[in-house]
């Protein structure tokens, strides 16, 4: 994990979000990345660099493929007791849920792409975001590819 | 566990008792490590206590600082073509190692450095020489490991010595608190390892074989470059049947000097900031290049931009990761070197339409030679490389320190064989020649072993003189003295006005007394008639010696190529 991380600010990428946790496999986890990259040669590299770390197991770009995403963001509003009404209307189109209420505040929590999650809180950010979290996407791949357009022609691992 | 079958002045039953530090030991003694460069310290006691009791299964070389012997362990690893063991103590044994760990991950050297770290319970509470080694050589090493049981011992120091040694060797860090290596255990442990995130390609790709071979025979400008690569793998007799089924013109990087005979007739000289003009020519102008080892480091290929501008990049590495990171990469071959030659020598030869190419660089190499001043009294640097190379008959071991030294052995020494030429290349260390000569003389009895090293870097690492007075090695030590920081002043007289801002030294140690302090043969030679007179002598003497050589202080290393310029833009081609 810290190998990971230092690595890529070394080699200068833009990490937008990093997720981890574990998975069904004992010992083994998954990292998901948010990436800015300008070129795919930037992108090659670095998807090189993290392959050639040993505790990396598998690295695959998953940019173009049809993927469910998701990330959880827990966001604190400023609210009067009046405006909670209002909020409720606005967070559940969203099916976001309000998990703690105070006086003058109350938190909500979101799973959803990002897009939605920004959605919302572009939406909630008027009445004065007090706290803001975010975990970062994570990511799988769809059971089914519909359009498999992915085989890289430059790929060179044999 | 194979201790030592004469009764040790220790309590007896500690022949009985394995710790951790045994179950180390073990693991050392099978992985046949012969040679170990370390020095003690608290963390590492329980370590040490374990050698003592080892007695006679390892040669332990005690440097006089940690830097130096993990200079000596790289040294050792290039000539041995074996990993380097170093150990260390925890804080500032193992911080003095750093400088040699980013060393040996930028020139692929194979060390397993095992250093000591305080008690577990203790760990992150700052405690008396803790420091955060995972932390600190994360970006420096290749691999590295905190050992957190002592049930994990022997398969991790397994796989650091694996990983070390293949793939592209590189520095692998096992840190082991004192607990661990203290703790008494009884039973058998398993040392055997699964790594599925490191499987090293190392045979190459047959369809893309094929394309090197196809491009080869459509190019009219071929040109191979020579990289470390082909030593790490042993590939000198595969490139030479290669270059000669194609008659193929070679140059080098640094690093790969020796790599290829530097007398064959289509030898350009060494390439990059200070290469031949011949061989900095031929990356501008050829239409392909076949980089075999090599990572198209900017000492090499200066100027991105200009650099071969119109060729097909054909691109040779074990390691996915340099191909294509500098430079845009046609013809990506992941492999061993010498796998990948011995697949391309299995084709049939071709007679390549490249004459006038040929031709070229032959008339290069002929019109624009390296160049140097003349004298008739005071030495110059470049002469007396040239001397040293015809006085060991060019087979001697040649360590450089970093410096305008390094670049005139480079030029000036020739090497017609493999794993001859010692020198820090990726990192630029200085305080790297003198010790890195010890380790090669370790691992190289025989041969004649020459320390270049500068007037400046010498002294960051002169105190292994101890080594030579207490262990006899012959190494020789050639000052080349300009009593200036001869490579900073030459940047500083071009480029910056003659502004030589703290790069004279004229207070220097009398080094042939320092010589005679450490019980060694100390010489100071002042004119070329010295040199004539006495340095044969020196050199094949079966004695240490420092030689400390005073050359003119104001030659510049040339042809060269500024910072920022292409390799068609070498300034110092010509003699003026
Ligand atoms: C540890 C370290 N510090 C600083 C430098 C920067 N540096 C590069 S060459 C050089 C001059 C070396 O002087 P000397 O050893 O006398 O060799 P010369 O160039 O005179 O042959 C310096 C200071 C370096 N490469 N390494
Ligand atoms: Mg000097």
């Amino acid at each position: 994990m810290n190998r990971v991380t230092g690595l890529l600010s070394k080699r200068q990428f833009n990490i937008e979000s990093i997720s981890v946790g574990r998975t069904e496999t004992d010992g083994v986890s998954k990292m998901t990345f948010v990436v800015d990259v300008e070129d795919e040669r930037k992108l090659e590299q670095f998807s090189k660099q993290l392959n050639k770390q040993i505790d990396v197991i598998k690295v695959s770009d998953i940019t173009d493929k049809q993927i469910v995403a998701r990330e959880l963001a827990m966001i604190k509003v400023l609210t009067t007791p009046q405006q909670r009404g209002e909020l409720q209307a606005i967070i559940e189109p969203f099916r976001a849920t309000v998990i703690d209420v105070s006086k003058e505040s109350m938190t909500v929590q979101i799973t959803g792409n990002s897009d939605k999650v920004d959605a919302m809180i572009e939406l909630l950010r008027p009445y004065g975001l007090k706290e803001l979290a975010r975990t970062g996407l994570t990511a799988f791949t769809r059971g089914q590819q519909l359009h498999q357009t992915e085989v890289k022609p430059y790929s060179i691992l044999n | 566990m194979r201790a030592s079958t004469e009764p040790k002045p220790a309590e007896g039953k500690q022949q009985t008792i394995k710790t951790g530090a045994d179950l180390l030991v073990e693991a050392l003694i099978e992985q046949k490590v012969e040679t170990i460069f370390g020095y003690p310290g608290g963390a590492v006691l329980p370590i040490y206590d374990a050698l003592y009791r080892a007695d006679g299964s390892f040669d332990h070389v005690l440097p006089r600082h940690e830097q130096g012997g993990i200079h000596a362990a790289e040294g050792y690893a290039r000539v041995s073509r074996k990993p380097g063991v170093v150990i260390g103590t925890s804080g500032p044994g193992a911080t003095n190692l750093i400088t040699g760990i980013a060393d040996a991950m930028m020139d692929s050297l194979p060390l397993v450095i095992f250093t000591g770290q305080v008690a577990k319970n203790v760990i992150g509470t700052d405690a008396f020489q803790e420091s955060d080694v995972m932390g600190i050589t994360t970006p420096i090493t290749k691999h590295n490991y905190q050992v957190q049981d002592l049930e994990e011992l022997p398969r991790i120091v397994n796989e650091a010595f694996h990983i070390a040694a293949t793939g592209r060797p590189g520095p692998v860090v096992v840190d082991i608190p004192k607990d661990i290596s203290a703790t008494v255990f009884e039973r058998d442990v398993k040392n055997e390892f699964h790594l599925p995130g490191y499987q090293p390609t190392v045979r190459p790709n047959p369809l893309q074989i094929n394309k090197l071979r196809e491009a080869l025979i459509g190019a009219r400008k071929p040109v191979v470059l020579t990289g470390a690569g082909i030593l790490h793998a042993g590939g000198t007799e595969a490139l030479k049947s290669f270059v000669s089924n194609y008659d193929l013109p070679v140059t080098s990087t640094l690093l790969g000097l020796g790599a290829f005979p530097g007398d064959h007739h289509r030898f350009l000289g060494m390439a990059g900031m200070h290469g031949t003009y011949a061989a900095n020519m031929s990356l501008y102008e050829c239409d392909l290049l076949i980089n075999i080892g090599g990572r198209f480091d900017d000492r090499l290929t200066g100027n991105l931009q200009h650099f071969a501008p119109n060729a097909r990049i054909a691109h040779i590495d074990i390691d996915p990761a340099e191909i294509g990171k500098n430079v845009p990469t046609e013809i990506p071959i992941v492999s061993d070197a010498k796998k990948a030659l011995d697949k391309l020598n299995e084709l049939e030869p071709a007679t390549l339409d490249h004459a006038e190419w040929v031709e070229k660089l032959e008339s290069n190499k002929q019109n624009y030679p390296l160049w140097h001043n003349e004298s008739e009294d005071v030495i110059l640097p470049q002469y007396l490389l040239r001397k040293v190379h015809q006085l060991t008959d060019g087979e001697a071991v040649v360590t450089t320190d970093v410096g305008q030294h390094q670049m005139w052995a480079a030029q000036y020494y020739t090497f017609n064989r493999p794993d001859r030429w010692v020198t820090s290349g990726g990192l630029g260390t200085m305080g790297f020649g003198f010790p890195a000569a010890i380790g090669a003389q370790i691992a190289d009895k025989d041969s004649t072993v020459v320390a270049i090293v500068g007037d400046g870097g010498f002294q960051m690492t002169m105190q292994e003189m101890s080594l030579l007075q207490e262990r006899g090695l012959p190494v020789k030590i050639i000052i080349v003295n300009n009593q200036a920081l001869g490579m900073v002043r030459q940047w500083q007289e071009k480029f910056y006005d003659k502004r030589y801002s703290h790069s004279i030294i004229d207070t220097q140690p009398d080094f042939v007394k320092m010589a005679e302090a450490y019980g060694l043969h100390g010489y100071k030679m002042e004119s070329i008639q010295e040199i004539d007179r006495e340095l044969g002598g020196i050199l094949n003497s079966d004695k240490p010696a420092v030689i400390d050589c005073r050359v003119v202080q104001q030659e510049n290393v040339y042809p060269m190529i500024a910072p920022g310029k292409g390799s068609h833009e070498m300034i110092g081609v010509s003699k003026p």
